[in-house]
Order: C-alpha cells, then structure tokens, then sequence
C-alpha cells in the first residue's frame, strides 16, 4: 500500500498562477423529514484558467451535485452547509439571487446530460439560443441577435443554421440537441464551462466527434471546462486532472495519465480495473494474463469454437409499416437480411448504435414479433413453424434478459414469484420443489435467500439485473438472450455481473446472444462479434479479428470511438 | 503494477479511513417487504386527511343502510299546517314548505344518492376497465374499433345524454336503477381512456417481454401483469367518479326528470325548495350541505388515493 | 399544421355522424314514447298524438328519421319546438346570450384559474398554496345548482349588490354573476391542474438549463414555466365543455339567461321531449366544435402536436 503518501492540500494549489475556480472545504445537504442528509463532505478542488478538470464517479458518488452546487442549481432541497466557492476571486456560495444571473451563462457557461429533456419542447431553437444571448448582454433584440443565433449553431457544428433556427427540438437528432446545448452553453464565452455527462447519451460515434468538437472551441477560447462523467477511459482522455469522487468526498485526484497508470486509492484501483474500455486494451496480452488480471473471462472460448451451433438465423428481415403524420404510412425494414449462428456454449456479441437493428433481432429470435421473412432455427427447428405445445417447449432452451433494471421485474410480484413465475407457466414441480429451485437460483446469482419475500424496488440496479437472470435461468434454458443486460449498471457492478454471466457459462454450458451498443464490453465476454447498422450485419468474425484487423471502416470508426483506446496503462 | 513510480506533486489520495470501502452492491433492505399499493397503504394510514374523508364515507354508507337509526320519523308524513316552520324538538332542521320534515328527509334521502353512485360506479368501471383493456393491450384494429366508439361517446356529455334518456323514457320507467343506467352508459370513456394510456405504458416494459418470452398467454399478461400495473389511476378517477355520479343525480333530481316521485332524493328537495329562497332560504341550505359533504367526502378520499398511489403526486405534495 | 388540422377535422367526421345517430337510436330504441310523455300524466288524444308523430316523423322508420334530421342539419334546420317555433330561430335568438356568458365564464376561469394555480405551484406547501388547494376541492364538491342558489342568496337577497335574475337583452353587468357560477367548477379544476404542472415543469431539465443560460427568475417562470404548464389546461378547457354545457343549462334556469341553456331547461321541466332532443343535439354539435377549435389551439401550443406524425 502507498498509503506513504502524503496528503498534499486536497486538489492542490501547488501550479503557477491563481486558479480560476477554487472549491474549499465543499458541504452540501439535502433536506428531508428526517433532518439532512450529506450529499458532498468537504469536496475541495481547483481548476486554472483554460484547464480542463473531469470528475469521475458512480452514482450517487456527488458529482453532479458538485456540479450544480458552483451555480446554485441544486434542486429545491439541495443546501451548501459550509465551504467555500471562489471563482475568480467571488465566494459563489455566498452569493444568491439576482447576483448570480450575471454569473450564470455570462462567466459559467453550462452543458446538461440529457440532451432530449433540456431543450424546451415548445420554442423553437432559434428562440432559445437568442434568448440566451439577450440575457447575456451579447446582443440586442432584432436582426443583431438572429446573425448572432446564426454564428452560434455554425460554431457548434450545425451546417445549415438558418433553417435550423425555426425548427423545434423534435425534429432534432440526440447529437443535434447536444450541438445546440454547447452552442448555447459557450455562446457568451464564458471562463468556464460545466459539462455535465455531455454525451453519456450518445451513440459512441456521435459521442467522439462531439466531444472533439467541444475541445476545439473550448481550446481556441481558452475555456476552462469541468467534466462530470462515469467513464474512466473518457474522462483520462479529455481531461489534464482527474478527480475521483466516492459517496460524497474526492478519494484520489491528480494528473490523468498518472491515476490511470498509478491509482493508489483502492476504490480508484477497483475503478481502473473494471473500466472496460481500458481493460480491453489489457486483454491483448496472453489469454492466461488476462484471466489472472480481472478474472472476468475463463479461458474456455478456444474450445468451443468447434461445437455445433444451436441457434441459426438464415435471411431474418423484418419490416415495418411507420406512420408518416400524412394519412399514410412507409414501410421501414428494421432487420434487412441478418445471418447469424452460434456454438454452443459460446457467447456471440451483436454490436451496434442505436436504431442499428438489434433489440428487434432479439424480439424476432425470442418470437416477440413475427419476422416478415426468414427463419430462426433452435435446437433443429424453426420456430417460425412452430406453435403450441412446440413453441413452449422450444421457449423453455431460450430466455432473455432485458436492459432496462427498472423494468425487467413486474414491480408487484415480490422476488420468489418472479422467480418461480417460469416453473409456474410450464408447470415444473410441487409448490414445494418450486420453492426449493428459487432457493437455488437464488444461491446460484449470489444473492441471499432473505430476498424471497422482497419486491423489486427495494433493490439496486445490479440485484434486479441478478434476479432477472435468475429467472431465465430458472427453467434450465440452454441459450440466453442478453440484450444491453448490463449497459444500464455502473462500471462495477457491471463487472460483477459479467463475472456472474462467464461463471454461469461454463458451470452450465450456456450460449449467449449478447446484444449491446458497447463495444469496451464485447470484448471482455464475446467468442464472436457481428456488427450491425442499419438493420444489416456489416461485419462479422471472431472478437479478436475484429478488434485487431476490422475490414469495414464502420468497424474501425466503432473501435475508435471507444473512450480510453489511445491510453497506455503501465501493465 | 508499477506502483512504486514517485507521484507527482499535485496527485492526491485520501487517506483509507476517511472512506472505507463499502463491499460493491452489497444487499440492503428495509424492515418491511414494499410495493406500490403496500407503499400506498402505508401512507395512506399517516394522513389525517385519509380519515377525515373515511370517517364521512363511512357515516354516508351507515346513513343508507340504516336510515332509522338516526330517526324515528317518517319522512313522508308531512303535514301543510307545519309548512316552513323553523326547528323545534325533535325536528332539528325545521320543515319543507310541504310540512315534511327537513332532516328525516335528508337521512332517508341518503340512500338514493349513494345507490346512484354505486351503481353507475359500477357500471363506468366494469365497461371502461374492458374496453380500455382491450383497446390498450391488444391494439391494431380492436383498440381502433373501440377508441372511436369511445370518442362517439365520450362526444355526448354524460349528464346531457341522461337528460335525453329521462326525458324519453316513459315515466312509469323511471327508477333509481335506470337513472344509474342512464348516467353510467355514457360516462365510461374517461375511466377506458385512462386505463388505455396507462396499458400502453405499462405493455412495453421489459417485465412483459420476459412473460412473453416465458410462453404465459396473452390474457393472462394482460389480468396478471399488465392490469395490477395500470389499475392504480383507475382506482382514484373511479372514487372521484362515484362524487361526479352523485351529482349527476342530484342535478337530474333538480331538473325534476330523475326520480319517480315516491323515491327522496337531496336534489329534488333542493328543487322544491327553491320557490322559497328569499323566505326560507335553510330548507334549500340543509339537503345543499348533505349532498355537498357527502360530494366532498369521495373527493376527498380521491385524493388521497391518488397521493399514495402516484410517486408523482406524493412528490408534489 | 395544415396535415394536423385536416387529420383533425377527419377525426370529427365519424364522430359527428356516430354521435347524432345515438342520440336518434337512443330515442327510438327507448322504452316510452316522447310524444305520450307530452301529455303528463293526463294522457294524449290519439288523433292529436299521431298529428304530433307525422309532424315529428316518429311515424317514419328510424334510418328515415335519422336522415332527415341529418339533412335538416345541413341546410340550418335544426327540427321545430314544442311550441311550433323552428329550432333555427330560437337558436338565432339564445345562442349569442349563451356565448357571451360562455366566453365570460372562461376568460374568468382560465385567467384566475391559471394566475392562482402558477403562484400555488410556486409556492409548494406554504399558506397560500394550502388555502387555494382547500378552496378549490370545496368548489369541486358544491354542485353548480346549489352555488347558483347560494350566490343568488348573498349577492342577491343578502347584500342586494347584484340581479337574481338577467334583464331582458341579457346586459354584461347582469351575466356577471351566472358567470361567476358557471365558471366556479372549472375554476377549481384549472388552479389544481396548473399547480400541478408548475411542479411538475419546475423539475424539469429544460428549466434548469434555462436557468443555468443566464435567465432571470421571473423570465424562466413566465417564459419556461408558465408556457409549458398551459398546454394541459388547455386541453381540459376543452374537455370540459361539455360540463360547461350542462352548467350552462342549470345556471341559465336559475337566472333565468335567455341563452340556449334556459330554453332547453324549460323543455326539461315541461317535459318537451322533441324539444329536448332537438337542443342537447345542438349542445353536442357545440361541444364537437368546441373541441375542434381547442384542438387547433393545442396545435399551436405545443409543435411537437403540430408536427406529429
């Protein structure tokens, strides 16, 4: 252990110059019923003129509560208890009300998360870049704020500005919205700017390009920016300073490169360690290395490869009719001609962005929608052709796991129902071995038989994602459709539950499908990877094949987009 | 690792004991197994509101059933030389115009107007749960069909197509029974139209796929998972229903097309006392507060349904 | 706009017919006869009742009925009162009273409504929030008939400051009142419903951004806030017409309005089934229209209605 190390002032203050924001000593609260409840315990950090600084963390660690307190934006509950905030020289948590509507947007300019809910859905662009402007005192009302509205969208990177201006955020792509949120966020050009998560809710490509867009314009000002993300790998490439939050309190900060390369906090080793992004990069070293490393993928993939497979897709296609708003409607080919096996016991990864095309695969493979044409074979027999008793039997080889942890288990039926619900539909066993099997599986996803009696919304995202596993598992399937079953988990316990998914694979001979929109992840638990784009496989082969000699330049842009990849850790 | 490499001067690290590690997802439950109507029933018993408006119920449903327990006198037994006289012993309230007196009318009057808002109740939430499930979960064609009888029926305001239907039924057929139908049959849309929206949020979650993908039927989705899920709002725009059928009746009882004349009813008292607002006005007061508390009293409890059992209410309280 | 309008309008095609014709069906179909009802208890001529059938064409088959009444509609024929007067020109007459009381008792409603409804969302769980969520459930319970009494009452025979009843021409001053009573119910509804989406907008992400451009408090309420939280009150503004319909039925009896709703409350209580008929149609007929008009309002509201596909 370094523990040796001595605790240097927190965050520093040891660069030339005189910082342009200076967090002391930083205390806020939420106030509830039962008095308050801490949220940051002394976060103390600094940021000099034209740096950018990110802050790391899971959540809930307080990050975006860090955030929102330099600007008072914390919610109605939200309370600074004690430190202090000194930007350029001004204590902001002493400073309230109408004094800080010249701070707001003028010298802090601000860039939310979620780009579909922060624009307001009822003004249109140009009215919402040029309000932004006039409050700012860069123009006045009249033809000089629309010519000013016009610069700001260009800068941002949106070619066609004077169109734009009319429209409204609908009628927006995600990337788009988050375009405009910059353009308005540095439109006065502000010292600093607060990037909150900026595109954690982008597709990777969309993201890449943003964020490099983001530098450029923050580099050439000299804007100071203050990243919040969850992403380890994005956070060491965008930012000089890393700051690593942990419920509530900065537990390691310093330069990038260096905390990745020589965490010395545990949590920050932890953190390293699971970053998927920066792991896959460590995986290029021999199979057994890797496996010591992380322990995440048993070296079981070399022999498997030669199995029969156990499910195949031949020329899946499936079309939509999408309504067009004018009495009529389009047909819309979401799945165009997709083939595909897997061998047993082997996980095949299916990558791609959104509206690639994948979640419908999995609902066409599952039966959960008709396919227009083609043929989903498991075990021997289409089940396309099949019905009845043959679709219930052929339903009990294969079961999903869905995204969304907040949505995978009917909230109203406690644990052991959700769990004993398959043996129930297929009439497996007494009551009584029923309930002994949900003990099992319970046991089986590490979780504490205690549970039986519990309903869904006591627990955290990872243990519903255990539970939801539990119950596929619960009729002894042999393939699982996992679709984004871990993109919605915090970097650690996605690990964990990777960890779980390998296990459960060869203790029971598994197949997996494993559907995401992450590549970082593929390459920790996938034999195979095919990629998707609009609705067609545009490459497939084996994961190391593809990671290292992509062929299709959608591919390499895939790969490249991953935060993190230009990082050398110090193995 | 290389770990022994110098840091650099600005690399900061807390120390170990400041935030110890807590194990990653480490299990933590509260004392009580919770779920949404658990939740809600829970919060429900710290409101005073909730009560308030049950004690009220409560009494209302007591009143119906056992009129005589609050008074011996007969409602009916009205004599002309007591016309319009004020309280006395044993007549709390005074009399009516026709010499009847004021609060056995109200009580017997009671059962008239819960029996209409029971029935209609009924009636709106059987039809509006069965066709605003059908139409939300199964969609395509069927939701179609039913959605634009819906808004056929939703276009004829409830109480105007009651007023059309008592005005045409021949009087001999007018019962408490038929005025409830009468209400009912056309108050159905908003209770199928709500459950409807909320289905369509409720279908396309992930818990549903799972049942699917398990092979559970369709219908038994729909009654096992899909309805538990969606039924909360109904339960709150049924309660603040039976207050709107309540009034529904009064108003129809006012207009003097409600009722058949031997049945009592609180908006025919405060018709026929109208004649004499400016002389004495506390005859058209007294069955005004009864019906209005009793109104109150379902809206009330409407509303604390609706702040247990919407995350999004409790919150805005 | 163009596309949402004519989708609109084609939405209320079927409705219109679907509607009318129940209102034909039910009167067929029911058990009773509107014309035996006219006689009261004392019964009908039967000469007499089949001249009143052959006038009303009760005596031809339904669809017939149907049609000619449908085909009446087109022309302006809206069918013949009781008392032998055209529906056309009594409606001539009442609906410019009705809909200035209307207009009245919703630019009262909707501009209290919302005024009160904005400043209880602000201030969540202080007096005045409490005190306006109290006043408005009472409103919501007291049935309009009874408020219309009890205004009547005070401002009439206690204070002495306002008409029972409307003088003839229906002047403003004397609407204002019947006014205030129509739009009491609604009024209620619209603070709580706009309370209720002020909350709900002041968590919203937009808000805050709004906040974090730069924009001064009162321009982010007005600007982001109370814009946003008028969408669904002009949707229940609309829905609730028929509410207002029906309110309007009881208020114009009670103060005696010469507006469409006294007619066809004098037809109640007199029993004039036809006549009856002939109105809540015409109320039905408002009501769609009604609603046609707030839906192309909502339109302009919310873009994302207007461009939806």
């Amino acid at each position: 252990m370094t523990a040796t190390t001595v605790a240097t002032t927190p965050g520093t203050g040891r660069d030339k110059g005189t910082p342009l924001l200076d967090i002391r000593d930083l205390h806020v609260g939420f106030v509830t019923q039962n008095g308050i409840v801490p949220a940051l315990n002394g976060v103390s950090l600094t940021i000099m003129p034209g740096e950018t600084v990110a802050i790391v963390g899971e959540s809930g660690s307080g990050k975006s509560t860090a955030a929102h307190a330099i600007i008072d934006l914390l919610p109605g509950t939200g309370k600074v208890t004690s430190g202090r905030i000194l930007f350029d020289g001004q204590d902001l948590a002493a400073t309230s009300g109408k004094a800080f509507d010249k701070i707001r947007g003028n010298l802090i300019g601000f860039v939310p998360q979620d780009p579909m809910s922060n624009l307001n859905p009822v003004w249109n662009i140009g009215f919402q870049v040029e309000e932004t402007l006039v409050a700012n005192g860069r123009a006045k009302r009249g033809k000089d704020v629309k010519a000013k509205a016009i610069t700001v969208l260009k800068e941002a990177g949106l070619a066609d500005a004077e169109i734009r201006l009319k429209q409204y955020p609908h009628q927006f792509s995600g990337g788009m919205k988050q375009r405009v949120l910059i353009g308005i966020g540095l439109s006065s050009r502000p010292k600093l700017l607060i990037a909150d998560e900026p595109t954690s809710a982008l597709d990777v490509t969309v993201q890449r390009v943003i964020l490099d867009h983001l530098a450029t314009l923050t580099g050439d000002s000299g804007t100071a920016v203050l990243f919040i993300t969850h992403d380890l790998g994005l956070a060491a490439e965008r930012a000089e300073k890393l700051v690593v939050m942990y419920k509530g309190k900065i537990v390691e900060s310093g330069p990038s490169l260096e905390i990745l390369q020589n965490p010395q906090h545990p949590y920050t080793k932890r953190l390293v360690a699971a970053a998927p992004s920066l792991a896959s990069r460590r995986i290029q070293g021999s199979h057994r290395e890797r496996a010591a490393l992380d322990q995440v993928v048993p070296d079981a993939a070399a022999s498997r490869v030669t199995a029969a497979p156990v499910i195949t897709v031949e020329k899946l296609t499936k079309v939509f009719q999408i309504n067009t708003g004018k009495l009529r409607s389009q047909p819309f080919t979401a799945v165009d001609d997709v083939s595909f096996s897997i061998p047993k016991g082997t996980t095949m990864a299916l990558v791609g962005e959104s509206g690639s095309g994948k979640s419908t695969v999995a609902k066409l493979i599952l039966k959960l929608e008709s396919a227009t044409s083609g043929s989903v074979t498991v075990g021997g027999k289409d089940i396309n052709k099949v019905s009845g008793r043959e679709l219930l039997a052929l339903r009990r080889q294969m079961q999903p796991v869905f995204q969304d942890p907040f949505g995978s288990l009917d909230p109203l039926y406690n644990i052991g129902s959700t769990i004993a619900e398959p043996l129930v539909t297929h009439r497996v066993g007494s009551k009584k071995e029923r309930h002994a099997r949900v003990l099992e599986l319970l046991d089986q996803v590490a979780l504490p038989t205690t549970l039986i009696d519990r309903y869904p919304n006591e627990l955290s995202g990872g243990q519903r994602q255990r539970i939801a596993i539990a119950r596929a598992l619960a009729l002894k399937p042999e393939i699982l459709i996992l679709d984004e079953a871990v993109s919605a988990l915090d970097v650690l316990v996605q690990a964990q539950i990777l960890a779980l998914l390998t296990e459960l694979q060869s203790e029971l001979d598994l197949t997996y499908l494993f559907i995401t929109h992450d590549l970082a992840v593929v390459r920790l638990v996938a034999d195979h990877v095919s990629v998707m784009r609009q609705g067609r496989i545009v490459e497939a082969s084996s994961t190391d094949e593809v990671f290292d000699s992509p062929r299709e330049e959608y591919t390499k842009e895939l790969l490249a987009a991953i935060p993190g990849t230009g990082i050398q850790l110090g193995v | 690792m290389p770990s022994n490499a110098p840091l650099s001067p600005t690399h900061f690290v807390a120390p170990l004991d400041e935030t110890p590690l807590v194990a990653v997802d480490k299990v933590q439950v509260a004392a009580k197994p919770s779920n949404l109507y658990l939740d809600a029933w829970r919060d429900m018993r710290r409101r005073p509101l909730f009560y308030v408006s049950g004690v009220i119920v409560l009494l209302v449903i007591v009143v119906a059933l056992f009129p005589t327990l609050f008074t011996q006198l007969d409602p009916r037994a009205c004599a002309l030389s007591f016309s319009n006289q004020g309280p006395s012993a044993g007549h709390p309230l005074g009399y009516t115009k026709q010499g009847c007196d004021v609060y056995a009318r109200i009580i017997f009057g009671t059962r008239t107007s819960l029996s209409v808002g029971i029935i209609v109740t009924l009636l709106v939430t059987v039809i509006g749960i069965i066709i605003g499930a059908l139409s939300g979960y199964y969609g395509r064609w069927i939701d179609a069909v039913l959605s634009r009888i819906g808004d056929i029926f939703f276009a004829i305001p409830y109480i105007l197509a009651a007023i059309v239907i008592m005005s045409v039924v021949a009087r001999e057929a007018r019962s408490i029974l038929v005025l409830s139908l009468a209400i009912g049959i056309f108050a159905w849309p908003s209770t199928a139209r709500v459950l409807r929206g909320q289905i369509l949020s409720v279908k396309n979650s992930d818990f549903v796929m799972s049942a699917a993908a398990l092979g559970v039927s369709h219908f038994r989705i729909l009654l096992r998972h899909v309805l538990p899920n969606s039924i909360a709002p109904v339960i709150v725009i049924t309660t603040i229903g039976l207050a709107g059928a309540i009034v529904a009746e009064a108003t129809l009882s006012f207009l003097g097309i409600g009722l058949p004349p031997d049945v009592m009813s609180w908006g025919k008292d405060i018709s026929q006392a109208q004649g004499d607002l400016r002389n004495n006005p506390m005859t058209l007061i007294y069955p005004s507060i009864a019906l209005s508390v009793a109104v109150l009293s379902f809206i009330l409890m409407g509303e604390v349904l609706r702040d247990a059992l919407d995350p999004k209410a409790r919150a805005r309280r | 706009m163009v596309w949402y309008i004519v989708r609109r309008i084609l939405q209320v095609i079927p409705v219109f017919f679907g509607a009318t014709l129940l209102i034909y069906f039910m009167v067929f179909a029911l058990p009773g006869d509107p014309i035996i009802a006219l006689g009261g208890d004392r019964g009908l001529n039967p000469a007499v009742a089949a001249a009143l059938r052959a006038e009303y064409n009760l005596d031809k088959p339904f669809i017939v009925q149907y049609l000619i009444f449908v085909g009446g509609l087109f022309v302006g024929d809206f069918g013949t009162s009781f008392s032998g007067q055209p529906v056309s020109d009594i409606l001539a007459q009442t609906f410019p009273v009705t809909l200035r009381l209307a207009l009245l008792a919703v630019t009262m409603e909707a501009v209290l409504g919302i005024l009160i409804g904005l400043f209880s969302g602000l201030r969540k769980g202080k007096l005045f929030d409490s005190s306006a969520l109290v006043v408005s459930l009472i409103f919501i319970s007291v049935p309009i008939f009874v408020t219309a009494f009890v205004a009547q009452y005070i401002f009439g025979v206690k204070l002495g400051i306002a008409r029972t009843t409307v003088g003839a021409g229906a002047p403003w001053e004397d609407l204002i009142l019947p006014a205030v009573v129509l739009a009491s119910v609604s009024f209620a509804y619209i603070v709580r419903l706009t309370r209720t989406s002020v909350i709900e907008n002041l968590n919203e992400d937009f808000v805050r951004t709004a906040t974090a451009k730069g924009l001064s408090r009162p321009r982010v309420i007005r600007v982001h806030i109370l814009r946003n939280s008028m969408i669904p009150v002009v949707t229940y503004i609309g829905t609730d017409f028929g509410l207002l319909m029906v309110g309007a039925t009881v208020t114009e009896g009670i103060f005696n309005v010469p507006g469409v709703g006294r007619t066809l409350y004098q037809a109640i209580i007199r029993s004039e089934g036809p006549t009856v008929v002939s109105f809540v149609t015409v109320m039905v007929i408002i009501y769609l229209v009604a609603n046609l008009l707030v839906d192309v309002l909502y339109g302009f509201l919310d873009p994302r209605i207007r461009y939806a596909k």
